[in-house]
């Protein structure tokens, strides 16, 4: 483990080759399949920081990706305000209730806080079946995405692409400088023994609630980013299943790692995409993928992988 | 930036070089039916519309400009989400030229935004809700076989006028089965009917019995059912075995597809009036299509509305892109909506400026199991509802395309 805060310097080549290939992508694979990906990417890697490195699992996250989904979407719609000030919004909105939720769910532990969180998930989720402004089974359609800083016309798609690319990467740099950090290391501290952090001196209580916070704002963020990119806010977008999507996700691509549920989100998209034609057969799918993850490559995608990579000094 | 510049000149370059003045893109017609092939409707919808669309291709000739019409199909769950990601894909990756069918309005409302946005034609033939063609409608979008405010219209003012006085509503708690609820709520006062309450289930449900309960206790003479599909017949079904239909009260469901009265029974939905587009028994091209539709489907099947509206809007758009000569989705519209629609569906069809297909409607009742001659056979004609009737009439459309 290395304590070192910033990107080293080893590591700075590979991410750069990860960036350009972001950058020449999507000239070569359908952009809005890409979008899609980096959105539960980022969903992912927020999930991730808290599951990861806190050792949280939440089982009500699509409370905060979809809530920002319906407000970001809301405010473009009917307030037409400009794209990122709609972000902003929703991701003010995520903050929020990842306060409210955190505060009350980090008081119990393990099974009984994933209860809480889905529970509080469950009712965000009839709210928003019943409230006027989700508009129900129909959510809110037809987000017109808008011109970035009254600039840039985001209906292109190739430029919502490389807004999108520059949010996940500034995203990802931020929630790996805040791994790394000696918060991180406090936040890895509990996950691994919480009452040798309490006789520290830690405040376990306001470095889970912080992490919590983190990573709501930025499931926030992706949900936001998401009802952009596709034009719409669905009850998809808050229902269990997208909590249990990203359960998925996070596991199948590594818990724990930075890479890790970039990778698992990309590949449960590639699936879902792939196997479309074949419709709800596809949860099957990926049941049957969960499975043989679970009983042969426990750590994940990327943690089968990572000894491989640190032995080329490329993961941390 | 500059390389960010430079890489967006080169897509807008492609992209304008690929939309250069070809009269078809791409040289050929490929058609994607959009429905649900897994849930609640994929017996009413389902397979069977992608049946059906073949059909209208084969019937066409299978070519278009020298090309074979090409059909691809796939199942958007009932989602809004899904459908939206696979129409959208199916646009830009697949040269799609129209989505047919969309069953489900949340996946038809989600689909017509997208083709909106794309300036390519959509076709809906099993959503129900009439926001279709008010504020959700566009120029390119279509509305085919039924719509809510006709559902109304017929089975609504038939059964009141048959002395069905007081109402109670059971009604499928999301967008569709509210707007059936004020649909029908609207024809029973307009005939001097009186709504003494409703009650909202949740999409989908299986244990009606509390809702029943409420509808029982409220002593109306109807129950309305504004549900659809395995809802309706399990309401039908529950009302039946807590003695309720047996007391006295009627049930009438507002949206009642010819695969729900087979899934009954008789002996369930006897007596029951309904409201259709379409029944395969009416004449013999109805009968000689729908032989058919059932042949090709494995046998031991009729078709429902939505099929046969499937075929109907699929050939309409085929004959359409023939005689506009393109395939460029306003243009074929145009075309659309100037060429009668006259096959074994709708004989007297038109389609008015917000996209509604207006044809003639059918009020029918169940029929007795002494009455049935034969599997399928169903449904007695009790009277044809000119379209004029039984649809939104034009003036009261909120459709921004509709010049007022």
């Amino acid at each position: 483990m290395t304590l070192s805060p910033s990107v080293p310097s080893r590591q700075k080549p590979f991410i750069l080759a990860l960036i350009g290939l972001g950058l020449v992508l999507p000239f070569a694979v359908y952009p809005v399949f890409l979008m899609k990906g980096l959105c539960f990417g980022l969903f992912a890697a927020a999930f991730n920081l808290l599951l990861g490195y806190v050792g949280l699992l939440s089982f009500g996250h699509a409370m905060f990706f979809g809530w920002s989904a319906y407000l970001t979407a809301y405010a473009a719609k009917e307030w037409g305000l400009t794209p990122e000030i709609a972000i902003l919004l929703g991701v003010a909105l995520a903050t929020v209730l990842g306060a409210v939720v955190g505060w009350l769910a980090i008081r119990r532990q393990g099974i009984y806080f994933a209860m809480i969180t889905l529970a509080l998930a469950q009712l965000g989720f009839f709210v928003a079946v019943q409230a006027p402004m989700t508009h129900g089974e129909d959510g809110i359609q037809g987000v017109p995405r808008g011109h970035l800083f009254g600039l840039f016309d985001l209906s292109d798609t190739m430029t919502m692409y490389y807004f999108v690319l520059a949010v996940f990467v500034a995203s990802l740099l931020f929630l790996h400088r805040v791994v790394n950090s000696p918060f991180g290391q406090v936040l890895k501290a509990i996950r691994d023994n919480e009452p040798r952090a309490v006789s520290l001196g830690y405040e376990v209580g306001r470095y889970k609630l912080i992490a919590f916070v983190l990573s709501s704002a930025f499931a926030g963020l992706a949900g936001s980013l998401k009802s952009l990119v596709f034009q719409l806010a669905s009850l998809a977008d808050v229902s269990w299943h997208m909590s249990g999507e990203v359960v998925l996700m996070t596991l199948l691509g590594g818990v724990g790692t930075v890479l890790g549920p970039m990778v698992g989100a990309f590949l449960v998209v590639a699936i879902q995409d792939f196997f479309a034609g074949i419709g709800s057969w596809v949860i099957i799918i990926q049941g049957v993928i969960f499975v043989v993850c679970v009983l042969l490559f426990r750590s994940g995608m990327i943690g089968v992988l990572a000894p491989w990579l640190k032995r080329r000094g490329i993961t941390g | 930036m500059v390389m960010k510049r430079l890489l967006l000149g080169a897509a807008a370059l492609a992209l304008s070089t690929g939309m250069a003045h070809a009269q078809y893109s791409d040289g050929k017609v490929k058609i994607g039916v959009l429905t649900d092939l897994s849930g609640t409707y994929s017996d009413l919808a389902g397979k069977g519309t992608i049946v059906a669309a073949q059909m209208a291709i084969d019937d066409f000739g299978g070519k278009l400009n020298g090309q074979t019409i090409e059909l691809i199909s796939a199942d958007h769950q009932n989602k809004a989400d899904i459908a939206s990601g696979i129409a959208r894909k199916w646009y830009d990756t697949e040269q799609v030229d129209v989505i047919a069918e969309l069953v489900t309005t949340a996946a038809a409302i989600a689909v017509r935004e997208v083709s909106k946005e794309k300036g390519k034609v959509d076709l809906v033939s099993g959503a129900a809700s009439t926001p279709l063609t008010n504020d959700k409608c566009s120029a390119t979008g279509f509305h085919w076989t039924y719509d809510t405010y006709a559902m109304a219209v017929g089975t609504g003012d038939a059964v009141v006028k048959s002395g069905g006085k007081t109402w109670f509503f059971l009604t499928a708690d999301y967008a569709f089965g509210h707007n059936l609820q004020a649909q029908t709520e609207r024809v029973v006062k307009a005939n001097g009917g009186t709504v003494k309450g409703a009650v909202k289930h949740p999409f989908p449900n299986s244990d009606f019995s509390s809702f029943l309960l409420q509808a029982q206790a409220s002593g109306a003479q109807i129950i309305g059912l504004a549900n659809a599909g395995a809802d309706t017949i399990n309401a039908i079904k529950q009302a039946k075995e807590f003695g309720i239909t047996q007391a006295g009260q009627s049930l009438a469901g507002l949206l009642v597809f010819i695969t729900d009265v087979h899934s009954l029974g008789l002996e369930n939905a006897q007596g029951m009036m309904l409201t259709t587009g379409f029944y395969w028994d009416m004449d013999d091209q109805t009968r000689a299509w729908s032989k058919r539709w059932s042949e090709k489907m494995g046998g031991g099947k009729m078709p429902s509305m939505v099929h046969a509206g499937t075929y109907s809007q699929v050939l309409h758009y085929l004959k359409s892109t023939a005689a506009a000569k393109t395939d460029e989705g306003i243009k074929v519209a145009d075309e659309m909506r100037k060429l009668p629609i006259a096959d074994f569906f709708a004989k007297n069809g038109k389609i008015r400026a917000d996209g509604r297909m207006v044809h003639d409607m059918y009020l029918a009742q169940v029929k007795k199991p002494s009455e049935s001659k034969g599997p399928w056979d169903y449904y007695k004609i009790v009277r044809t509802i000119p379209g004029d009737e039984a649809y939104q009439p034009l003036a009261e459309s909120t459709c921004p395309l509709v010049k007022k």
